[in-house]
């Protein structure tokens, strides 16, 4: 799995870097940075979708 | 110079009456085309990806983007009649029956092309022209989509691709003019003669825009695969006058002038040599400019031409161009603003709903490369002598 960001609907609240730091960074405007799902992050990765107070983001399939 | 070259686009000649019962997304994927507006992504899948679905339309993009690039206008004025053919023939393939032609609103091919609209046998699709308005990121294709659906020339987010879910809702293709001029020739000489000319991995002609410090700046046709110093030398430049040469537009990469002059344009010859084809454009800077200025005007106008809809974009665009002035300026803040730009145009690429925001992280980081030995001077407070002289690309106001 890997997580995508609805680009335009970010706001850069910032709470997916907060619930899931190993996958999610921060840039220095407070936009994140996403890099790959570690194994056994899927869990933190559903809560950090699910919190987005912008609704922009989502889990999708490997390519 | 051109009587020598097969100008099969700008060349003018007539095509014959249009070839019965041709399939043409087979006949665009025999003849090896890949798209002309930058992306180079092959025609014949662009076509599949629509086939069949319900009621498709289609997007012809004449709208010249790059504000260096001037070919799909050229295109237009000198043969309308082919992109016209493109239309219709690649419409009909998909079971199109309208299809918009998008031209950069006040576009000096406008009067060629209503003319050629009614001259034209368009067989059955109604073609509309549609004016866009002179923005960069107005011509990128979700934004031409949410235009022709009653919205802004903005870009949107994907998914829904243009292919699935496009104008109004119905699967659109979009492609770009000089691509459709294309698909005229490859269905009326046929694929075998067409691959007959240019890099046989990306076959045909090529539309390149040469412009900057050049004597005669303008549009040159020439084979795919040609070296980048052909279409230079068409434009009066001597090798020797070469600084250095931006690649692809403002979305795309600087060369040093040694590294251009052999380069193929094709799609792969201009990456493999470090450049970037994009819709053909090469910007010469003759060798006592500065690039770096050079560089810092072409990122605060990309910066202002952000839609200011994606974070990452509308922040850190105009705060890349303001370290780069920074740091080019030199000073007490020049080296900790350069450090800035490095880390920001590492981590801008990928991050927005468009490709905006990468194209203008790579020009950045093209000129800190290309320019080193001019960085480290200007860093430390001795600026080149080029950089208190004139401008040489043009930057919209």
């Amino acid at each position: 799995m890997r997580i995508e960001v609805d680009r335009i609907a970010c706001r850069g609240d910032g709470l997916c870097a907060g619930l899931l730091p190993e996958a999610v960074t921060l840039d220095d405007w407070g936009f994140p940075i996403v890099g790959p799902l570690p194994p056994g992050s899927e869990k933190a990765a559903r809560r950090a979708v699910a919190a987005c107070p912008a609704l922009a983001l989502r889990l999708e399939a490997s390519r | 110079m051109t009587a020598t070259l097969p100008a099969r686009l700008l060349g003018g000649a007539p095509l014959g009456p249009r070839p019965a019962g041709v399939d043409v997304e087979a006949v665009v994927g025999a003849a090896g085309l890949v798209g002309r507006g930058g992306g180079g992504f092959p025609t014949a899948r662009k076509l599949a990806a629509v086939r069949g679905r319900r009621r498709p339309v289609l997007i012809a993009n004449a709208c010249d983007g790059e504000p260096l690039s001037v070919k799909d206008a050229t295109l237009l004025a000198h043969a309308p009649h082919l992109a016209l053919e493109g239309i219709v023939l690649a419409a009909r393939s998909v079971g199109a029956r309208e299809a918009y032609l998008c031209l950069q609103a006040g576009s000096p091919a406008l009067p060629a092309v209503r003319d050629a609209l009614l001259r034209h046998d368009l067989g059955g699709v109604t073609v509309r022209l549609t004016p866009v308005p002179d923005r960069y990121v107005a011509s990128e294709e979700s934004a031409l989509v949410q235009l022709l659906s009653g919205g802004p020339a903005l870009p949107t987010s994907r998914p829904p691709r243009p292919a699935e879910r496009g104008v109004h809702g119905a699967p659109t293709l979009v492609l770009n003019a000089e691509t459709l001029a294309n698909v005229a020739v490859a269905v009326h000489c046929g694929p075998e003669l067409y691959r007959s000319v240019g890099d046989p991995a990306e076959p045909g002609t090529l539309l390149v825009t040469v412009a900057g410090a050049v004597p005669a700046p303008g549009v040159v046709e020439l084979p795919t695969g040609t070296p980048a110093g052909t279409a230079l030398a068409a434009a009066g430049v001597a090798p020797a006058g070469i600084g250095a040469v931006l690649t692809g537009g403002y979305g795309g990469a600087w060369l040093p002038g040694e590294a251009v002059w052999n380069a193929p344009l094709s799609y792969a010859g201009m990456r493999a040599a470090g450049g970037v084809l994009g819709p053909g454009i090469l910007g010469v800077l003759p060798r006592h400019a500065c690039g770096l200025a050079e560089t810092a005007a072409v990122a605060r106008y990309l910066a202002g031409q952000s839609a200011g809809q994606c974070g990452p974009c509308m922040f850190g665009l105009p705060d890349i161009a303001g370290a780069l002035e920074a740091a080019v300026a030199g000073g007490r803040h020049a080296p900790a603003a350069l450090a800035a730009v490095r880390r920001w145009t590492a981590t801008l690429p990928g991050r927005g709903a468009c490709r905006h925001p990468d194209g203008a992280a790579r020009l950045v980081a093209s000129a800190l490369l290309v320019f080193a030995a001019d960085l480290s001077a200007h860093v430390s407070g001795r600026p080149c002598a080029g950089f208190y002289g004139p401008r040489y690309l043009e930057v919209p106001r």
